[in-house]
């Protein structure tokens, strides 16, 4: 009975939907507040209604209720209550309703920020997002229905796709929808800006926190999937180049260009256009990301059914946002007041390059992306474009963008001067050439990409801290003053720093990856494998039985040229119900670097395929990634956004928390 | 600077990295790309030893062989050939004798290949896209006995 209230809350969203679509639209045209009001109560009964859906679903499936096709196919009795939970968007049914629920919450955070952002822009954002909601619910309705019933039920569940039992399922998948979704109400925004055919600096401010909380997300549910391949896939690899990848890096390459290219209209009223262009974009590769990977075009482990009805209707419905909104956009865009243009050595300069190369090099991935599936569907001839064309054509226009990077961070806004600015961080180079240097000689003769990888990382991160140190402390500042003076920096600034200097960890991580040593052998009790000063002894293989698998532990010791650093397992394990076997890599964390264990075939007589891996800094990719995020975070929590400039007495503390 | 200066700078700097990166699409696709095929293909389009290529069918049934430190050599088969594959490191967990597989590597000469990386199916409803279409074209195709869940 739950589960029909849940599918028939989910009609009644479809309906609510199209009531917030019209009449919101409507009313602004017809200039009636009272119309154009509606849109915030509807988008709030949408929301609701998506909510209760989800929730029934999540009974369902909390309860084993076999009754119902989704949970029969994706569920067990025996699995532990979290993937119970977490399985609700562990398929491809579950996911798309996941999918709605964050759209619809967005939909209601910005109904509820009624202070902050004026009626009319509200109302026609309103109307897109409703716009929105209305073609993924019939999507959902009309071809991947969850509560479908299954007659006669049968007694047990056909289990979760063993890859995805993993706390990974309860994080990624979320964490990476509220970045897709959450670049929707950027592109709403833009839209209700062309069909209202004004904007100015007041929309850049209204729209700059959703964008920044949105790509906050996205780099936190990317860094998330890339350490869940690399802990569940046992390849030790973190980035694939896989199209699945590629689809969450292309609209955050073009999200992180809309956040930058944002703050150059807010503060200086120019690049209107592009942005807006970029704001449709970024949904669009957001969009289009969402068809690559659920229609089944793709083969990955992300796409859970094949069905050619699915696609064709995902497909359709990216024409009919994509197309119009780019129609929409060559037929409004002329109409908007251009902003003036700028002198190219200045900040805004320095982020119209930054954007130029973020677009460029977005490109070059969707063409490594889509070039295999139109080839396909043109010539018949299958081919794989993997990580030698990415790094071939990603890498060159990424590289130049980051040495300039603390340049454009420390230039004058309006009129810069080049010289000046590049003295400013003599101490950065200097101090970043000197570690390069360092490095080359003591690894002399190791692979040359580190060093330099590194050097450019410590660059960035010096360069970033850079800008509080120059902004609070000159010669002669006594060092209580500079600390204050640093501590009152706006926090947008603090952000931005964060933000660079996370990259810079990143990249640090990334190219140290070089240095990186493996080793093959397949080995018995008592015997080892070696992986350069790393070694691992098998001490003993054992089974072990849990509730929904069984597996076959093999305990190592670790050592480091000969010294026992502790020890560690890496598990077969062969999930009972689909009689899949999977392979769970045994990982020891060494200061910020890792040792990584993983296992190939157990054989009869006890021999043991393994792989060793020592990879060192690695972790500095995930923690990097995490540093910007909180960047992002602390940028969101600048004066500037958080009170509206319009209704500063009145702003609700809900308004205040724009990414949530 | 003028306004037409400044505009002239702005298009002649976008100019210049679209064409840097339109130079290294073009070159990379040439370079880089790994063409699709099966073992039939291979006789059939006569691809010259040193290639490197994407190799996908069935593991023929019995013709794994494991030697030391996981060297392993196996069959990949269609309906018309078969190669040898060899390859050094750890198979997949749904590596099985008769199922699919795609092995990336480079080809030694008409009927030896040696890959360097190889995956199987990634769940056991599906088999390689690839590996399917080509059993289908070639009139192989069964359908996977314990395919999808009918449910779905």
């Amino acid at each position: 009975m739950f589960v029909e209230a849940g599918h028939f809350a989910l009609a009644l969203a479809l309906g609510l939907s199209l009531i917030q679509f019209v009449v919101p639209l409507w009313g602004a045209r017809a200039n009636d507040p009272v119309l154009m009001s509606v849109g915030r109560a509807t988008s709030l009964a949408v929301f609701v209604c998506i909510a209760f859906s989800f929730l029934a679903l999540t009974v369902a499936y909390v309860t084993s209720d076999f009754s119902v096709v989704n949970v029969v196919a994706n569920s067990h009795s025996a699995k532990p209550l979290i993937y119970k939970i977490s399985g609700v968007w562990g398929n491809h049914e579950g996911s798309m309703l996941l999918w709605v629920l964050i759209l619809a919450l967005f939909g209601a955070v910005v109904a509820l920020a009624r202070n902050s952002i004026p009626l009319r822009l509200q109302a026609n954002t309103l109307a897109m997002q409703g716009a929105i909601t209305i073609a993924f619910l019939l999507f959902i309705l009309l071809t991947s229905n969850p509560f479908t019933r299954s007659v006669p039920a049968p007694a047990e569940g056909q289990d979760l796709n063993p890859l995805l039992q993993d706390p990974g399922l309860a994080i990624h998948p979320p964490l990476l929808y509220i970045g897709y979704v959450g670049f929707s109400v950027s592109f709403a925004f833009a839209i209700a800006a062309l069909i209202d055919g004004r904007i100015d600096a007041v929309w850049a401010r209204i729209v700059r926190p959703w964008t920044l909380g949105a790509w906050a997300f996205l780099t936190l549910g990317i860094a998330m999937g890339s350490y869940w391949a690399y802990y569940e896939l046992g390849w030790g690899g973190w980035w694939f180049w896989d199209p699945v990848e590629n689809a969450s890096l292309m609209p955050w390459l073009a999200g992180t260009a809309l956040l930058h290219s944002t703050v150059v209209m807010e503060k200086r009223d120019a690049l209107k256009v592009w942005t807006i262009l970029l704001a449709i974009l970024t949904f669009s590769l957001s969009l289009l990301g969402t068809f690559l990977v659920r229609s089944g075009v793709l083969t990955s482990v992300h796409s859970f059914a094949v069905d050619p009805e699915r696609g064709t209707f995902i497909l359709g419905i990216l024409i009919l946002i994509i197309g119009g909104s780019l129609a929409l956009f060559a037929w409004r865009a002329p109409l908007l007041k251009q902003g003036g243009l700028f002198a190219p050595v200045s900040r805004e300069g320095a982020l119209v390059v930054n954007n130029l190369f973020l677009a460029t090099a977005c490109a070059t991935v969707l063409i490594g992306t889509l070039y295999p599936l139109a080839l396909e569907v043109l010539t018949g001839e299958k081919i794989s474009v993997g990580a030698p064309f990415f790094n071939f054509t990603f890498l060159p226009l990424i590289v130049p963008l980051l040495l300039l990077l603390p340049l454009g961070q420390t230039l004058a806004w309006k009129r810069g001067n080049f010289l000046g600015t590049a003295q400013r961080l003599y101490a950065v180079f200097g101090v970043s050439l000197i570690a390069t240097m360092a490095l080359f000689a003591f690894e002399y003769g190791g692979p040359v990409a580190a060093p330099l990888g590194i050097g450019l990382g410590v660059y960035l991160v010096l360069g970033s801290l850079n800008e509080i140190v120059t902004r609070s402390w000159s010669r002669g500042t006594p060092l209580s003053v500079a600390w204050r003076r640093a501590a009152n920096l706006p926090r947008s600034t603090w952000g931005a720093v964060l933000a660079h200097a996370g990259v810079g960890l990143t990249v640090i991580g990334i190219a140290a990856t070089a240095w990186g040593v493996e080793g093959l052998a397949t080995i018995r009790s008592g015997e080892r494998v070696k992986a350069g000063d790393y070694e691992a002894r098998l001490e003993r293989v054992m089974p072990r039985i849990e509730a929904n698998y069984r597996e076959d532990v093999a305990v190592f010791t670790i050592f480091r040229q000969g010294q026992e650093l502790g020890s560690l397992e890496s598990m077969k394990r062969l999930y009972v119900t689909r009689g899949m076997p999977t392979t769970e890599a045994g990982i020891m964390t060494v200061g910020l670097g890792q040792v990584y264990v993983s296992l190939g075939e157990v054989a009869a007589d006890g021999s043991v395929g393994v792989r060793l891996y020592y990879k060192p800094l690695v972790l500095l990719i995930w923690i990097g990634a995490l540093v910007m995020a909180l960047g992002g975070g602390v940028s969101l929590m600048d004066r500037r956004l958080r009170i509206g400039a319009p209704a500063r007495a009145k702003m609700a503390p809900s308004a205040a928390v724009p990414a949530e | 600077m003028t306004r037409k200066q400044r505009r002239l700078t702005l298009i002649g700097f976008a100019g210049a990295i679209l064409a840097i990166a339109l130079g290294l699409v073009l070159y990379a696709m040439n370079d880089t790309i790994v063409f699709f095929n099966s073992p039939a293909d291979i006789q059939a389009k006569n691809v010259p030893p040193g290639t490197r290529i994407r190799l996908g069918g069935l593991v023929k049934e019995g013709s794994i062989q494991r030697g030391d430190d996981q060297q392993i050599t196996f069959e990949v088969m269609d309906a018309q050939s078969e190669i040898r594959v060899h390859y050094q490191g750890l198979l997949p967990d749904l590596f099985r004798e008769g199922q699919g597989v795609v092995a990336e590597g480079v080809l030694e000469s008409a009927t030896v290949f040696r890959a360097d990386s190889v995956l199987a199916k990634h769940d056991e409803n599906y088999m390689p896209r690839e590996v399917a279409d080509t059993l289908k074209k070639q009139g192989h195709w069964q359908g996977e006995a314990n395919a999808a869940p009918k449910t779905q």
